[in-house]
């Protein structure tokens, strides 16, 4: 039962997250909020017809069993051409990379992830290390962690690494395998720097539970900065503050600024932004090796790592390049999307696990690309589509925790990937980027409070008109279009011409 | 040149302001421009500030590598120089606080300044703005309004213009009763007329009611006011004060207008605060911007503690509301705040804006300046410090203007002909004292000053440079159906304006420009056509004509827009000749000289991008340290590191 909302929207139920009614004599209302923030109204005559869609409706959103969820029900009414399950596969980025270094390998030691639940069963290490010492690594650290190759920078062959916290404890625990396997990575007599996305006061916390941070005595070769990355909880609490804000439309100038304040979603947009830079800074600047970690290494540390991607590596601006890259650092790398994606911002109750982490790695893009708009082949529209499928969506892709678990839920082969759908040129149009042209630069944002804006695309979607900047956006690619238009035809006429001069020359001078 | 007793320091550092480079150079003092010409440098950047800009010099306490200077300008441009010898130093600060302070208007950059025109070219700029011809457009006179000349010789009000449109039913001695009841003599008369409801938007000053007092001939003009609207049996009197401004106004024998008195008129507070309010929030807003390593909390906290969008707001509301008087309900409306000629500029101006497309043209804005802040006697000289500076006289009500005026182009991106970088020029120059536009106070002032004789307009300079200025997706056609704009003024529409605020602070804006780059698509467009038509041309010929074709001559590269001179990528580039303050050639970042793809052209390289200038953060010991690092951050211009 998908429900005609609004004249021209279908909406999925699994898109729902919250259903309430009340009555006005016999008329009911019934109010839906939607996980892509929407808040529709129904009015229904009749108390009963109304109290029965209300229920079935709040059935239907909260069903327990994945595979009960709607991908599995979902049939294409498009053609799977290229079906996007296969196309990100850990052996085709290898092949990239072995063509720059051979330092790597790739290793089979999680095949059936009994060694890292949450990591996929092949992964990039170094070569020197074999499976032995990675299974002892991953034992000594968090969720069974081992640090693995997230970036390699071509331009110097400096490389980005992510884990889990070590689990040093309050005994300072150490490990010689995890020790070897990062230093391996280091060419000989040079530092790196290791990106602990929590604050020191967080980490030294951690310790009392197991958990802890690399100490200096035993990484000297590795210098270690903290920077304040929040916790999935408090992330959460930012953004139903913030929707709460963006959806009162009675605010003046200062509780509008008071209230965005007070959510601090912007602050953890500069936050993420900034520690991405710094990991950026640290491999392309300094040429120095970098491992980033925050406590599970499926949240924080995911931001940082693809964020700092798309700063230095112009192929992940493309459009396949970012796909792969979600693929790579967040599907892959285990950022448990089921778990932090089920209700987005109007939760009854408190899911603890809840928590917007993608959508800020999203915005945070959006940032870049408001400061970039011509180094990117997709648009806005592309990333808002991410952020909607994330949270509910007909195909697979965005299903399950890990690798592991979509491997049992046999998503490849019950659901369709996302990836099949998009990546149809009628589809892709829309996503289009009009003014992108590439670029091998590395492009630094600003950081600065004044240069990051809120996303409005997202955040005051529903609550604004849009249509003068949609007809104004047309009109510019109508421009860019009709350019491309005259070139081709300036083009056409001077071959005709040139044709023409060839064909006569011989008559005028026989 | 008598006050110039150091023209040239070198090695002079600069330092920027949110970060920690620096760059070396040498500073030169002319009788009009500071200069800091870098050295040592294949792009030697230059900075030219022109000393009307400079509002404030300020010499900090010394330190180990020399003396530092601060100089804030008006046009929001922070500099900060260290010389290395504290005398040059001292010279050139009291060099610049005589130089920064004219004492007659005879030594405003105007007079000096030459543009190599000759006297005619200097009387067609004069020119180009007729508000006689405007009011014309309007349909004034009419068989309800008509010119009056009781103020040919400035003697009811010499604030105001020579010519005034008043209804005709205003015999002169009610004008001039009026005017006597009148703050300044300002008395009731016509600046905008909407023809299709035959509605007026009038402005005036404050009535001086006191506690009682009562004048007939006023209450008659605005009862001719009201009976020329045959539309409406009522008329609205806007007093854009908060209502307790106005009650304590009374206390000094002036107030606002009392119902009872009236007839038919609807009574409305619209609460804009004064000058001085705005001046402090503007301080404070600034203050907080300039502050480094803001972070985000401090900067959303500091937005709303200045106020400033909630002022910028409270105009915008006002000009909703009369634009919905005049063109909803067809009432008339007069404006008036104390003396009428700050808020109520700001109100007339910005609603006769939202309801006529005219005025959202380039040339149909000089216009409306010209008659709502020039003519109508917005105090620009003592408000812009031009002269003799009175520091309580000095407020951003005009800048408010123009930024009201921005916020509606991020709203309707389609509707105006102009981008913001022909509002950002505007304000440049409000303040440059290089043309004579907004020099002195008045009319009048201006008259005797004889600036239409002994210097420039800017409009003719602006509209010699107009394709800098136009607004690439800007849509006739949006006008057609949009003839009144009705802007949302739910909060999240105001926003902070960073190309007006920063725009000298070049690492805060993005690197490449949706707006330049379609200008320039657009420029291109419109030479490619006349190429196609060209080559048809040849084409056709070719069938016909024998004589052996010339080889091909490639279109000729264009040039428009050209490269920008300012530190925002996108805006527009300012001949040096003219406008010398603008400064800096881009510094392109490093990756940009490493590696950029030869096809990339000029508007489409990354500009200015390096990591350190971004500072994200600052590196605060060196790797060899053997402390424990607590929270450390880097900044790896400065770090080294030690292996």
């Amino acid at each position: 039962m998908a429900s005609a909302a609004d004249l021209h929207s279908e909406l999925f139920l699994n898109a729902l997250t919250q259903v309430s009614s009340r009555f006005i004599g016999s008329l009911g209302t019934i109010i839906v909020k939607c996980k892509d923030l929407r808040v529709i109204q129904l009015d229904i005559p009749g108390m009963e017809e109304c109290l029965n869609i209300a229920s079935s409706i709040e059935a239907l959103s909260t069903l327990d069993s994945v595979s009960l969820m709607y991908p599995f029900f979902y049939r294409p009414l498009f053609e799977v051409i290229e079906d996007g399950w296969q196309l990100f596969v850990p052996e085709e980025a290898f092949k990239d990379l072995e063509s720059m270094t051979d330092e790597w390998r790739l290793s089979e030691v999680n095949k059936d992830f009994s060694v890292c639940p949450s990591y996929p069963s092949l992964l990039t290490v170094p070569k020197d290390i074999d499976d032995e010492s990675l299974c002892k690594a991953a034992s000594f650290r968090h969720g069974g962690r081992f640090p693995v190759l997230s970036y390699y920078h071509k331009k110097n062959g400096m490389v980005m690494m992510r884990a889990a916290q070590p689990l040093t404890g309050t005994n300072g625990r150490r490990c010689k395998e995890d020790e070897k396997l990062i230093n391996a990575t280091l060419c000989a007599g040079k530092r790196g720097y290791i990106i602990d996305t929590r604050t020191i006061a967080v980490a030294q916390q951690a310790k009392a539970r197991g958990g802890g941070f690399e100490q200096e005595a035993n990484y000297p070769q590795w210098r270690r900065i903290h920077k304040a990355i929040e916790r999935s909880n408090v992330l959460q609490e930012s953004l139903i503050k913030l929707v709460e804000a963006c959806n009162d439309q009675s605010h003046s100038m200062d509780r509008w600024l008071s209230k965005l304040e007070a959510s601090n979603w912007q602050s953890h947009v500069k936050e993420i932004l900034t520690t991405a830079c710094l990991a950026a800074q640290c491999i392309d600047r300094e040429g120095a090796s970098v491992l980033v970690h925050g406590t599970e290494g499926t949240d924080s540390t995911l931001q940082v790592t693809s964020l700092a991607q798309i700063i230095l590596d112009p192929a992940c601006r493309t459009i396949r390049g970012f796909e792969a890259l979600i693929e790579r650092e967040w599907l892959q790398a285990g950022h448990p999307f089921q778990q932090r994606c089920a209700q987005s911002a109007y939760s009854n109750g408190k899911p603890r696990s809840e928590a917007p982490v993608f959508l800020l790695f999203l915005d945070c893009v959006w940032q870049i690309l408001r400061q970039f708009p011509c180094s990117f082949q997709f648009n806005e529209n592309f990333l808002i589509m991410l952020f909607e499928h994330t949270y509910a969506s007909q195909f697979g892709t965005f299903l399950g925790n890990s690798v592991g678990e979509r491997v049992k839920l046999q998503l490849s082969q019950k659901t369709v990937s996302l990836w099949s759908w998009v990546n149809r040129p009628q589809e892709m149009e829309r996503f289009l980027n009009p003014l992108y042209e590439p670029n091998n630069l590395v492009i630094w944002p600003s950081v600065a409070p004044q240069s990051l804006l809120l996303w409005e695309g997202v955040f005051l979607r529903w609550n604004r008109s849009t249509k003068c900047l949609d007809e104004a956006y047309q009109e510019m690619v109508h421009i860019i279009e009709y350019n491309k238009e005259l070139q081709n035809k300036v083009n056409s006429l001077r071959r005709q011409l040139a044709q023409l001069e060839t064909e006569d020359n011989p008559l005028q001078t026989p | 040149m008598e006050h110039i007793r150091t023209p040239k320091v070198e090695q002079v550092k600069l330092l920027d302001r949110f970060s920690n480079k620096s760059v070396t150079g040498t500073l030169h003092l002319t009788a009009t421009h500071l200069i800091f010409v870098e050295s040592n440098s294949t792009s030697a950047q230059e900075i030219w500030i022109l000393h009307h800009h400079i509002a404030s010099v300020e010499k900090l306490s010394l330190t180990t590598s020399g003396c530092p200077l601060l100089i804030q300008c008006r046009n929001f441009r922070v500099v900060h120089f260290v010389i290395p010898r504290e005398r040059d130093c001292h010279d050139i600060y009291s060099s610049l606080l005589r130089l920064l302070r004219p004492v007659s208007y005879d030594e405003l950059y105007a007079f000096s300044y030459n543009p190599k025109q000759n006297d005619q070219q200097r009387e067609e700029g004069w020119q180009l703005i007729d508000l006689a011809a405007e009011f014309e457009r309007m349909g004034v006179p009419c068989d309800q309004w008509q010119l009056t000349d009781v103020n040919r010789e400035y003697k009811v009000c010499e604030t105001y213009p020579r010519d005034l449109y008043v209804p005709i039913t205003a015999s002169k001695p009610i004008i001039v009763g009026s005017s006597k009841f009148r703050s300044k003599g300002r008395f009731p008369v016509l600046t905008y007329f909407y023809q299709e409801k035959k509605a007026a938007v009038c402005r005036c000053s404050q009535p001086l009611s006191g506690f009682s007092a009562r004048c007939l001939e006023d209450e008659h003009m605005l009862q001719a006011i009201s009976k020329s609207n045959h539309n409406s049996r009522y008329i609205y009197v806007m007093d854009t004060r908060p209502k307790l401004n106005a009650l304590a106004n009374r206390a000094a024998g002036k107030g606002y207008e009392n119902e009872d008195n009236y007839s038919n008129i609807r009574f409305q507070f619209v609460g804009i605060e004064n000058i001085h309010v705005m001046r402090g929030s503007l301080q404070k807003l600034l203050e907080v911007m300039g502050t480094r390593s803001l972070s985000m909390t401090d900067y959303l906290v500091g937005l709303e503690n200045s106020g400033w969008l909630r002022h910028i707001k409270a105009i915008m509301d006002a000009a909703i509301f009369l634009a919905r008087a005049v063109t909803v309900e067809g009432a008339s409306v007069l404006v008036h705040c104390s003396d009428g000629w700050d808020r109520t500029a700001q109100v007339c101006a910005l609603g006769s804006l939202l309801m006529d497309p005219y005025y959202r043209t380039i040339k149909g804005f000089m216009v409306l300046i010209e008659k709502d802040w020039i003519s109508f006697g917005h105090k620009f000289a003592d408000r812009c410090d031009q002269l003799d500076p009175d520091p309580k006289e000095v407020s951003p009500i005009f800048t408010q203007f123009l930024e009201c005026v921005w916020q509606l182009t991020e709203q309707f991106p389609q509707a105006f002909e102009f981008s913001e970088w022909f509002l950002i020029q505007i304000h440049e120059h409000v303040h440059s004292c290089q043309f004579g536009n907004f020099l002195g106070n008045s009319q009048r002032q201006r008259e005797d000053l004889q600036l239409k004789e002994r210097t420039y307009s800017l409009w003719a300079h602006l509209l010699s440079e107009k394709q800098n200025y136009l607004n690439p997706v800007y849509s006739p056609s949006f006008a057609e159906s949009h003839p009144v704009l009705e802007p949302s003024t739910q909060a999240y529409h105001f926003k902070f304006w960073r190309n007006m605020y920063h725009q000298y602070d070049r690492s805060m804006h993005p690197r490449q420009s949706i707006l330049k780059h379609v200008l320039t698509l657009k420029e291109s467009n419109r030479e490619l056509e006349g190429t196609v038509q060209a080559l048809k041309t040849k084409l056709q010929k070719f069938g016909v004509s024998t004589s052996p074709l010339k080889p091909q001559t490639p279109p000729r590269e264009r040039s428009l827009p050209p490269r920008p001179q300012s530190l925002i990528l996108g805006a527009p580039l300012l001949s040096r000749k003219e406008v010398q303050q603008e400064e800096d050639e881009e510094v392109i970042g490093e990756e940009a000289r490493e590696d950029a793809p030869a096809s990339t052209g000029g508007e489409r390289t990354v500009e200015g991008n390096s990591a350190t200038e971004n500072g994200y953060g600052e590196l605060k010991e060196s790797f060899g340290s053997k402390n424990e690092p607590s929270v450390v951050t880097l900044e790896f211009g400065v770090a080294r590191m030690t292996c």
